[in-house]
This record gives C-alpha cells, structure tokens and sequence, in this order.
C-alpha cells in the first residue's frame, strides 16, 4: 500500500531529498509530506487550475502529476513567488487591483501569470484572459485579475 | 477631522498573507495526531438500505473505525437540527447524520470512515458492502407536483413541502379592467455553489474540559455552534467554532451538514482530532445548490404598458431535505414586485421534494429568482405591445419621491416591506448611458449589414440587504494605543476585516495600521448571526461605528477632565487627543486606555467604566433596499448558436459605500455568477435521479475568455435606516443578471420571434428556437 520511491528536486530554489508515496500527486506531496500548504486543491480533476505549480518553470496541474515525478525537477510554488519580503510584480498587482477575494484559487493564477507574463512581456488583454482561462475563480469575474496583469506587465517592462 | 478611510480605495489588509501562500484554510490547519475521514455515499436516488457489512474495512489496516447509523448513539443519531423551523412547513423532513434505513439523494452518506490518513480511508470505503432496495425517485419539480409522482420520502403522503401564499390590492379587479392580458411561462434552473474551496471539518474534543473545537469552512460559525449544541445536547460554551480563511461562500455554506456532525462526534468517541475535506465530487452531489423554479405568471395590463396586477404560481424544488427553513420560499416572494409599482399581486408557490440534493439559498437566495420573474413579466409587456423595454420600466417604476414605500407585502421579519429609499428612473438612465443604449439601433444595422446578430437587454431589481436581527462588534483600545476590534462577522472573501479598520479607524482617528481584527471565531466573541444575505457590511459597519463612537465618548470624556479642558474643544488626530485652543496640551488614546485599565490597587477615575472598550449590536432599522440597473450586448450566431457577450454595463446603488474597490469586486463577480446562471450553469439528472455531470469539464462555469469587460455607474442614495446610510452590495450583481443576458439574446432574435423558456439557455437550444422561428415564417 505505502510504495515509496527515493527522489531529489528542487522546491522553491531548497534541495529536498525525500521518499515520497508512488501514488501522492505532487500536490499531495508537496501539502502532507512538506506541510507546504499554499497550493490548493480544487477540483483534483486538472480543470479548476488552482494547485498550478511551476515545473521547470512551465505552469503544471499538481494534482495531475505525481509526486514522484518531480524527481531532478525544479519545483515553484506560491511560496516561492516573493523575493524574501517584497511581493513579486504579479503578487503587488494582484493586491494592488483587489484581484481576489477570497484567496483559494489565487495560487493557481499567480503561478500561472509568472510564467506567462516571463515569456509574454506585453500582453494584450485578450491575450491575458487566454493564458488564465485554465484558472477558475469564483469569486472575482476575472476583471481584476486581468487589470492586475496588464499593469504588472507594464511594471516589469519598467523595471 | 474628517474620514480618511470611508470611501476611499483602502487595499486589504488580508491580501497579503493570501498571495503569499501562508492562508489559512480548513484543511491547511494541522493538529497533532489527526485522523482522517471519508463518506460512503448512497449511489441510488431513492432506495432502502436492507444491510451494511462493514467488517472488511474495519479489518484493512491503517482504519480506525467504521461508523454507521447503528453506531450513533443518543441524542446524536436524532434528524439534524432545524436552524429554522416554521410553522408553514407541512412535512419538515431533515436527513439523519448516518442514513438510518433510507437514502433519498445520490450522495446521501451512509457510512464514515476514519483513517491514518485520506487515502487509506478511501481505499476502505470499496469494502463496505452496502445491500439496497431501489425505489423510485422523483427528480422533476413539475414531476414532483403531480399526483401520480413518486413520493420522495417513504411514508410521507405527498412531495408538498410548504405552500405559500402572497397576495395585495384588488387583483380579480385589475385582470377585469385590465385592457391587454398577456402570459409568461419559464423554468430558471439551479447552479451549485462552487466555492473553489469545498466545504470541510476538523474537530477536537478535550475530554478534560469536556469542549469541541470545530474549524470549518462555513460562513455561520454561530450557526453551526447552536446547531451542534442542540444536537448534542450541550451548553453554547462548549463548542467553539472557528472560520478562519474560508475560500468563498456563495451561501451553500451558510447552512449546516451532517457532516459537521458527524465529524466532531467521531473526534469524541476516538480521542483523536478528525479531518474531513470535502472533494470535488462530494461537493456536487452533496453541496446544497439553488434556482429551480418554474412559473406561470399572468399580467394584466394598460394599452400604455402599466402593469396593474400580476397573479400566477411558481414551483420551488426543495431538493431532498430542508435543512434551511423556509428562507429560501420567502426570499422567492418577498422581493416581489421589484422596483415596480404594480397596483395588485397575487402568487402562490408550492416547495416540494425531489430526490435530488437539497436546496438552500444560493447567492442572491430567491431574490434573483424573484427579480427574474418581474423582468420576464417587463419584457412580455414590451413584446406585445411593441414598447422599448426600457421605457416599459419607465412607465411602471416606483417614483423617487414614493419612499418609504410599502409594497402591500410582508417581510420574513414579520414588519411591512418597505423599500427605504432610491430612485429608479435616474439609476436606468445611468445604465442606458454607460451602454450607449441609444447608439444601439445604429450598431445593429451595421451587424446586420454583415449578417452578425446583435442585440441588447435591459435589467432592473430591487435588493433587500442588511437583514436582521444583528451583527455585533468590539472595539477595544489597549494601553499601547493599538485598536482590537472583533466581531462574529466571518468573511469567505469579502473583506470584512478590511472594512472594519476603515470605520473604527476613522471614528477613533487612528492609522488604520494600529487597528487588529478578529473575525470568524465564536471563542472570540460571544454571539453572531452569519455572512449571507448582502447583510454583514450593513450591520457590521453600523454597530463598528456605534462601538467606536462609544469608545471615542468614553475616551474624551476622560481627556476633558485630565487636560481640564472643554470636552467641545477636544479632537483626536492620530490617536492623539488635544485641547483646540492650546495645541500643545495633549493626551493619547493609548493613555487613556491606561487610566481606564490599571493594574491591582490603583482606583479607575470616578465618574468613568473601566476599560477603554465597547460593544455593539447595533443594526440597521430594517432592511436598506439597493437597486440596480444593467445592460447587456451581445451577439448570437445564427449558425451555432453561440453568445457572445460584447458589453456589460451596471448602474448600481448601495448607499454610501465603505470601499468602491470592495463593492465593485462584490458587483463584478455578482454580475458573473449571474451570466453563469443564464449560459452556463446547469446541473444535471437522468430520470433515475443520476447526477450527469459532477466535473468542471461537463458542468460550466464562467471562464476568463468568455467574460465581457463589466462597467460600472454608482449612484449613492444613502439608507436612512443606519447612520453610515449603507445598503448591501453582495448580491445586487448576481440578482438582475440573468434577465439582461437573456432578453438580449430575444433581442438579437428578434426576426425569427425567439422566446427563451428555460436557463441556462443553451448554442443548441437556441439553434431550435432559431429553427422553429424560421420555419413559422415560411408557414406563414
């Protein structure tokens, strides 16, 4: 039942040495074993995009990968966004703008907004809707969160 | 000094722990030594349970126990608590924590089982062999009504929950006199909740001081602990229940589960915390969901389009039990007629059961319901008698100099309903504006031109908030000059926190940074009422105003007499509080709070309390109305049938408003959830009572790419019922929504004479109206 496999990957820029369950999902992995609460679980069915993690740098579904798979990855998650105390551009907007509410799927857009507005530095808004509409949010209508995005944009073209 | 804070775009102070992943959600809450639970749940509609063997999964290793209906023992094994029983309720009918020998629901829980960890309890879950008798749901509403349905419940004699009855002026008068009647038939169907975060539990018994802590993701924490105290028979003071972060709310998670029941008492009978974490699944087959209604409504009306009455009957589907009173059935009536002012109403609603999960108010509770209906009602006059369906709300708007007025109804707090102020004419106004609605026509042609189908809908409610009895707040200054404020108030989003350092900040004249908040916790403050309703900004704002007044009052009280000063002449600026006339004489709050909270021996100053504090349940004089008016555009494919929302635009009024920030999130994701409802939303059941769609790939919700840009008009009538003049603004995006989506649609329709019966209007439905309108022409 506890099939456990020896893997090494990077969370968060930290060296983890673990044995983890074969069958945890990362997300499982990352909340019970490493107690790193921050990514949520919404729908465990890949839909809802609240547990998107960074992988490589590439936005990925962690209760759609295993655990295990993260073996010799590099690991982010929305504990990792902020450089110590200062909010990345993308967090700062996110407050700035009243883009949540209620928080529990803002992990998800977070992350996937980091790799997004990385690799697309000026976005159009139909763009940015586009790259979150594998994120549900309940709460919001999506309006500031796209708002948030645009002007993080500009202030990481500024920077 | 004047407010710094009311009004302004203050950012929230709990942003920042949530954007940084250190939240603190129900399941992120870790206790020493915690088990974990898991359902087994009914997979039939209807049927008897004849035997459950349950041996094997108490055998597999890692499974603490297995409980069943038989395993409860006294009070606890009672129907769950009714938090809102009623007289009108003819068969009030609740499920029993562990299904006793019925189930009535697929998802009804029929056993619980607790393990090392979630997934060992759910592999158990597959050894329980449960044997059941399959009886015959009833899963239609309309079904529901008939005499030949199947009962939903063994032994009751019919599915009739309640009927309930409405009526004022003279109604067979105006259908005589009445120049044009006209009919309007429509069903509105139900959405879940959908709260990204699902519903969830953790309970720990001290065996000691015989108490249960309860975190769980609920937006009543006194609700829970009173109905837990009644079903374990046990003093308030035992059970605290703690909200903490709660990932929205959307008013399914107002009510009260079995499985908050069932949780704690397993915690007791095994000595160890228990976690239980609802998951996707659970939460569509379990969570209690709202909307289906069907109506059949009559309108008499004038040849210049002014509705003199409306009678007819809506059927509510209860779902399977009634775990929420007759909330829901009134909150269906009670907004009725809207921001109209129709001279005669009458309307009886028959609630009924159906083998389907229950029903409980969902954001807006009956009123979108309700606001929907009216709007069917304008759009039906505008129809026929070929009026613009805004002047047709023109021409039946309650005027701005008829408030207070006073419907004919009665409120579900037993006074008149009587809407307190606004002023509907200018609200439209403000709406056709923001959408050009007058450069409509000219947008039209010019779609047409290239065969695209546009079209336009207009949308008006009327919004009780506020509602009663209460929502208390402290507010109590500490010898550091620092401002603790709690209150019952719990937030799942709303900014709760937020709103209460802008007025306690302002009253008392403090950095809003001094001010601390504790909200959601029923160890912290002693009685509250619950987050629904578009109630709490209302209430918490007045009673956070009346404390920090007192507190203030207290405060200079004391100062006049220290700095031996003309209490007139005293003002606080920065938690300092100085003497007008000689600046430089000056005493702090914090030191105030000293003289009024020493330590043993020294005496606190004749004449004054002790402690620099306050509490206050003071609450809106009834409920402050807000109102709203929206436009919507949109074009329709007359190929696929496809929606395309191009614009959206909100007039809104809810009085002052603490934060313009707060408030338009509030509307914007109001106004979504309400297109959700009328494109999306729809949950389904086969005729065995079989959930067809418990996924987010098959059950839509609204997604960033198909949401319009949603624009925003205020207009600020303040309430005369409170001192701040607030109204609520939770709901008022959500409630008027759908009609405006819709009637666009018929709009854009217009040429082949579509009608929409039925939301969510789905491509494919539409495709067949479109059809069926095309080929009445060639008949023609």
């Amino acid at each position: 039942m506890t099939d456990k496999r020896d893997i090494q990957f990077t969370l968060n820029g930290k060296h983890y040495a673990e044995a983890v369950e074969t069958r945890f999902s990362l997300a499982d992995m990352l909340r019970e074993q490493l107690d790193m609460t921050g990514t949520h679980l919404g729908c465990e069915h890949g839909v809802c995009g609240a547990c998107t993690v960074l992988c490589d740098g590439e936005p990925v579904r962690a209760c759609l990968m295993l655990g295990v798979q993260a073996n010799g990855k590099e690991i982010i998650t929305i504990e990792g966004l902020a450089d110590g105390d200062e909010l990345s551009p993308i967090q700062a907007a996110f407050r700035k703008h009243h883009g949540l509410q209620c928080g529990y799927c803002t992990p998800g857009f977070l992350t996937t907004l980091t790799a997004f507005l990385r690799d697309h530095p000026d976005p159009t808004e139909r763009e940015i809707r586009e790259a979150i509409s594998g994120n549900i949010c309940r709460c919001t209508g999506y309006q500031n969160i796209v708002a948030a995005a645009l002007d993080a944009a500009e202030a990481m073209r500024a920077a | 000094m004047g407010a710094r804070y009311f009004g302004a775009e203050v950012q929230r102070g709990e942003d920042e722990a949530l954007i940084t992943g250190k939240g603190q959600y129900v399941d992120d809450i870790r206790l020493a030594g915690t088990l974990h639970g898991a359902f087994l749940r009914s997979p039939h509609a209807h049927a008897v349970i004849k035997s459950i063997d349950k041996s094997a999964a108490e055998k597999m290793p890692g499974v603490a126990a297995v409980f069943t209906y038989a395993d409860l023992e006294e009070p606890v094994n009672q129907q769950q608590v009714q938090p809102y029983p009623n007289p009108n309720i003819r068969q009030d009918i609740r499920p029993y924590p562990l299904a006793k020998d019925e189930v009535c629901f697929v998802g009804e829980a029929v056993a619980f089982i607790v393990a090392d960890t979630r997934h060992i309890a759910e592999d158990a879950l597959a050894l329980i062999d449960v044997e059941y008798d399959i009886l015959e749901p009833v899963v239609n509403l309309r079904d529901a009504i008939s005499e030949a349905a199947p009962i939903a419940h063994r032994g009751s004699p019919d599915n009739l929950v309640s009927q309930l009855k409405i009526s004022y002026g003279e109604i067979d008068n105006a259908f005589e006199k009445a120049d044009q009647l006209f009919k309007t038939d429509f069903l509105q169907h139900r959405g879940g909740c959908h709260a990204m975060e699902g519903r969830g539990v953790i309970a720990q018994y001290d065996p000691i001081l015989e108490s249960f802590t309860i975190w769980s993701a609920t937006q009543c924490p006194y609700l829970v602990r009173r109905s837990l105290a009644s079903q374990f028979e046990l003093p308030e003071s035992r059970i605290r229940v703690i909200a903490n972060d709660v990932g929205g709310g959307f008013g399914p998670k107002a009510g009260f589960y079995i499985e908050e029941i069932i949780t704690p008492w397993a915690a007791r009978k095994l000595g160890r915390p228990i976690k239980w974490i609802e998951d996707r699944r659970e939460h569509f087959l379990t969570t209690n969901t709202q909307r289906d209604t069907w109506w059949e409504l009559e309108i008499a009306v004038t040849a210049k389009g002014r509705i003199e009455g409306v009678r007819g009957s809506v059927i509510t589907d209860n779902g399977a039990y009634i775990p929420y009173g007759l909330l829901l059935p009134f909150t269906t009536m009670a907004p009725f007629p809207g921001p109209y002012k129709v001279l005669a109403l009458d309307l009886t609603q028959d609630v009924v059961y159906t083998n389907t999960v229950s029903n409980s108010p969902v954001r807006g509770a009956g009123r979108p319901n309700a606001a929907y209906a009216m709007e069917r009602v304008i759009e039906t006059v505008a129809r026929n008698l070929k009026i613009d369906p805004a002047e047709v709300r023109r021409r039946n708007f309650i005027q701005k100099d008829d408030f207070p007025y006073k419907t004919g109804l009665i409120h579900f707090n037993g006074r008149p309903m009587t809407y307190d102020s606004g002023d509907y004419h200018a609200l439209l106004e403000k709406a056709l504006e923001l959408a050009d609605y007058d450069g409509f026509a000219a947008r039209q042609a010019e779609a047409r031109k290239e065969n695209r189908y546009l079209g336009i809908g207009v949308s008006s409610c009327i919004e009780d908030t506020g509602m009663g009895p209460y929502e208390g707040v402290s507010v109590r200054v500490d010898p550091r000059g620092q401002v603790y404020v709690s209150s019952g108030a719990a937030s799942q989003g709303q900014g709760h926190k937020t709103i209460l350092r802008q007025i306690v900040a302002d009253e008392l004249s403090v950095d809003i940074e001094k001010i601390h908040v504790e909200i959601g916790d029923t160890g912290k403050f002693p009685q509250g009422v619950g987050t629904v309703g578009s109630r709490v900004g209302v209430n918490i704002g007045t009673a956070a105003y009346s404390a920090a007044t007192e507190v203030k009052t207290k405060a200079l009280a004391l100062a006049a007499e220290i700095l031996e000063a003309d209490l007139n002449n005293l003002e606080i600026e920065d938690g300092i509080i100085r003497d007008r006339g000689r600046s430089n004489i000056t005493i702090s709050l914090g030191e105030i709070a000293l003289q009024l909270a020493p330590m043993a021996g020294a005496a606190i100053p004749e004449g004054h309390t002790a402690s620099l504090e306050a509490t206050s349940f003071d609450a809106s004089k009834g409920p402050p109305h807000a109102s709203g008016s929206n436009v919507c555009e949109v074009e329709v494919d007359l190929g696929t049938g496809e929606v395309k929302l191009l614009n959206y635009s909100v007039a809104h009024d809810c009085g002052r408003k603490i934060n313009p920030l707060i408030v338009e999130g509030q509307i914007i994701g109001g106004v979504v959830h309400g297109i959700g409802n009328a494109l999306f939303e729809e949950m389904i059941y086969d005729e065995n009572g079989q959930p067809q769609n418990t996924n987010y790939g098959e059950y839509l919700l609204p997604i960033a790419t198909e949401m319009p840009q949603i624009n925003i008009v205020h207009q600020e009538t303040p309430s005369p019922l409170n001192p701040l003049g607030l109204k609520g603004a939770g709901e008022g995006g959500t409630i008027p929504a759908a009609n405006a989506v819709i009637a666009a649609i018929e709009n854009a329709l217009e040429d082949f004479g579509v009608v929409v019966d039925k939301y969510p209007i789905h491509p494919e439905r539409l495709c067949e109206l479109i059809d069926q309108g095309r080929m009445s022409e060639a008949a023609e």
